[in-house]
């Protein structure tokens, strides 16, 4: 084999693989005909961030099914976790010419342009799960308040200690909103009880392996007798540390409360199990609120600029009913 | 005296190694003694179920999976090449476990032997694209980091698959001599890479590969089937730490497991000792290495040093153990050192 042979080769078989691993283009999965002559439906354009995990999943399919249900002809577009597919897909709705523009931005910055373009073309715009900073560029955003979530959590450990407790808390990713915004929520309130205290805080990065690793060294420290209480800013950390407190001879959920956010799948079956106390919720099925208020905005009506999503609070006590009605 | 001479040449060897990584202990003993002094209850070790449990302990625990991983690496990069992909490795061969195990119903066994000959197979295909494509090894192995950790989503779905089995999750949870079993997992991996490496011809192969590729040819090394084996090697490492890693958390998460993982390998063999040029390796500094910079994160989070900034203080030691290795650090010490001899004498 020559090397120009060799190369060509390495070439084909480079381009064979890297076409393999997006199994679909970004794209538009279900573009209607725009030229439609009697346009009595309602058009939205959708450009979700990917499926990248099971609270993605579960927010695209709470959007599709309500707009099926409602009858609205929805352009959904997956922008596999980059900025550019979501440009590309917003430019494409532009063309399109929908009614309504439903945008979840991967990223915060760099969005002026092409919503500026979306609003000389006179569509309005709305955001879900994550904003954009400048706020003359969308109508509302619909999302999930993490310094309310935190709150939440803090306001749960009070009552089920009457608001006394030696914590420890495991972060998230140091630097992410979600991180940031339910320590605030969660110390804030913690302040009002002098005999709630964090002793140790530290980033378990929301996965699984560090969130018990993170558990193990707090257990271990001189002061880890003395701990009562667990706040994991997300759930599956504190599934990782339920196994850290198990490893210690401890009972996760009876020695050491634990209180997450999120709610999966996955914590509702440590609820039921009587290893978790409580998950505060981060609702992913957005489809009827999204909805509600695209109607609003086509009405005319005025919507506010932050719509906060439905979000519950679930104790253990209750998970054996709650978990038959969890669909992610 | 075979016995008597086998002995000696062993000794021999130790002390050579020793000599080797000897910053890295160094290194070692002093962030040790730090921890002596400033952590309580770092060395406290008891007894618990059967097996010991401390900070010590849990240093060896994690320390172990990644020691496991620098294993394959060090003998990758004596060759003077590198295995980006060993994290995506990890999550693939968790990924293809959990998923045998939970949705077709495979018993524990089958799915290990299945994620091993998965991580050899992606090794294989590693070594082959550095062979016989001649890719850099960089770039080669770029390939399978960027797109494995697509694959092992592919695999799982998405999802974090969880198990119960006792069987998979004693792997990464279980005791055996009183240790975790990643410790043992490790003596068995580090024991088999030192047996080929230094009973054998292996070792000096592939020194010689890494030292000068064309000359060892010409001399007649069988260089392609040195690289084949490094590469494959170290696909088996990364999955047999893919394994662990699934079997600790009792689930495959195809999303983080093994994050970064690569970086930390990497950096535990050249702290170990062993030059990114290839050439030299130490199989036990890139343990010590592995183990140190455990041992780094451990101290870190006992101090309560805040996650924001504790990359920085890792950064530093890491920093002072390279330049201590480096050659123009060597040539200083050796400087001083012959000055302070001189002016004594």
């Amino acid at each position: 084999m020559t090397s120009a042979n060799v190369h060509r080769l390495a070439v084909a078989l480079l381009a064979a693989l890297l076409v393999g691993c997006h199994k679909s283009g970004p794209g538009e999965t279900a573009a209607g005909d725009s030229s439609s002559a009697a346009r009595t439906k309602i058009r939205v354009g959708f450009s979700q961030i990917g499926a990248e995990s099971d609270w993605r999943k579960a927010n695209t399919e709470s959007i599709k099914s309500e707009a099926a249900a409602r009858g609205v002809e929805l352009i959904f577009s997956d922008a596999q976790q980059k900025k550019e597919n979501q440009i590309k897909a917003l430019r494409n709705f532009i063309v399109q010419d929908v009614d309504v523009i439903v945008l979840a931005p991967v990223v915060k910055t760099g969005w002026e342009p092409v919503l500026k373009e979306i609003r000389d073309a006179g569509i309005p715009v709305v955001l879900t799960d994550r904003r954009v900073e400048n706020e003359d560029l969308y109508r509302t955003f619909i999302g999930a308040d993490f310094v309310e979530e935190g709150r939440r959590a803090a306001r749960w450990l009070v009552d089920a200690t009457g608001g006394k407790a030696v914590i420890v808390e495991l972060e998230g990713t140091p630097g992410a909103d979600p991180a940031i915004d339910r320590k605030k929520g969660f110390h804030e309130v913690i302040a009002q009880y002098p005999e709630m205290k964090v002793i140790k805080s530290q980033s378990g990065e929301f996965t699984r392996a560090k969130g018990r690793e993170v558990m193990e060294t707090f257990l271990k420290s001189p002061e880890g007798p003395s701990i009562t209480a667990l706040f994991a800013h997300n759930d599956d950390m504190a599934l990782g540390a339920i196994q850290a407190i198990e490893e210690a001879g401890l009972k996760p959920g009876e020695d050491i409360l634990i209180v997450s956010i999120d709610g999966v799948y996955a914590a509702f079956e440590a609820m039921v199990a009587g290893k978790l106390n409580c998950t505060v919720e981060c609702n992913p099925l957005l489809g009827p609120q999204l909805f509600d208020t695209i109607e609003d905005i086509l009405a005319g009506r005025d919507v506010p600029k932050w719509i906060k999503t439905e979000e519950g609070v679930f104790t253990r006590e209750t998970a054996a009913e709650d978990i038959k009605h969890r669909r992610y | 005296m075979p016995l008597q001479s086998t002995m000696i040449e062993l000794s021999r060897h130790i002390v050579r190694t020793l000599l080797g990584i000897k910053w890295a202990l160094l290194a070692l003993a002093l962030l040790l003694a730090f921890n002596a002094i400033f952590t309580d209850n770092f060395f406290e070790i008891r007894f618990q179920d059967g097996h010991l449990y401390g900070t010590l302990i849990d240093i060896l625990n994690h320390g172990s999976k990644v020691a496991i991983v620098a294993v394959g690496m060090t003998l990758v990069i004596a060759t003077a090449g590198v295995d980006l992909s060993v994290g995506a490795i990890v999550a693939i061969s968790g990924a293809v476990a959990a998923s045998l195990l939970v949705e077709r119903g495979a018993p524990w066994y089958v799915a290990i032997v299945a994620a091993l000959v998965t991580s050899l197979a992606l090794g294989l295909w590693n070594g082959a694209l550095v062979v016989w494509l001649r890719l850099q090894p960089i770039v080669a192995t770029l390939i399978l980091m960027v797109a494995g950790r697509g694959v092992a989503q592919l695999i799982t779905d998405g999802r974090i698959i969880t198990f119960e089995d006792s069987h998979l999750a004693w792997f990464g949870n279980g005791a055996l001599f009183a240790l975790p079993v990643p410790v043992t997992m490790l003596a068995l991996v580090a024991g088999v890479g030192a047996l080929l490496t230094r009973r054998t011809a292996l070792g000096m192969f592939i020194e010689s590969v890494g030292d000068n590729e064309q000359a060892s040819r010409l001399a007649g090394v069988p260089d392609r089937a040195v690289k084949l084996f490094v590469y494959t090697f170290c696909g088996l490492c990364a999955g047999i730490a893919g394994i662990i890693e699934c079997s600790y958390i009792k689930a495959a998460d195809a999303n983080n497991a093994g994050q970064l993982l690569e970086l930390d390998a990497i950096l535990a063999v050249v702290i170990g000792g062993t030059s990114l040029m290839g050439g030299r390796f130490f199989i036990l500094g890139s343990i010590v290495g592995a183990l140190l910079m455990q041992a780094l994160t451990k101290t870190l989070y006992m101090l309560d040093v805040s996650a924001d900034i504790a990359p920085a203080p890792k950064a530093i030691a890491v920093v002072l153990v390279c330049l201590l290795q480096s050659p123009a650090g060597r040539e200083l010490i050796a400087r001083w050192r012959s000055r302070r001899r001189g002016g004594s004498a």
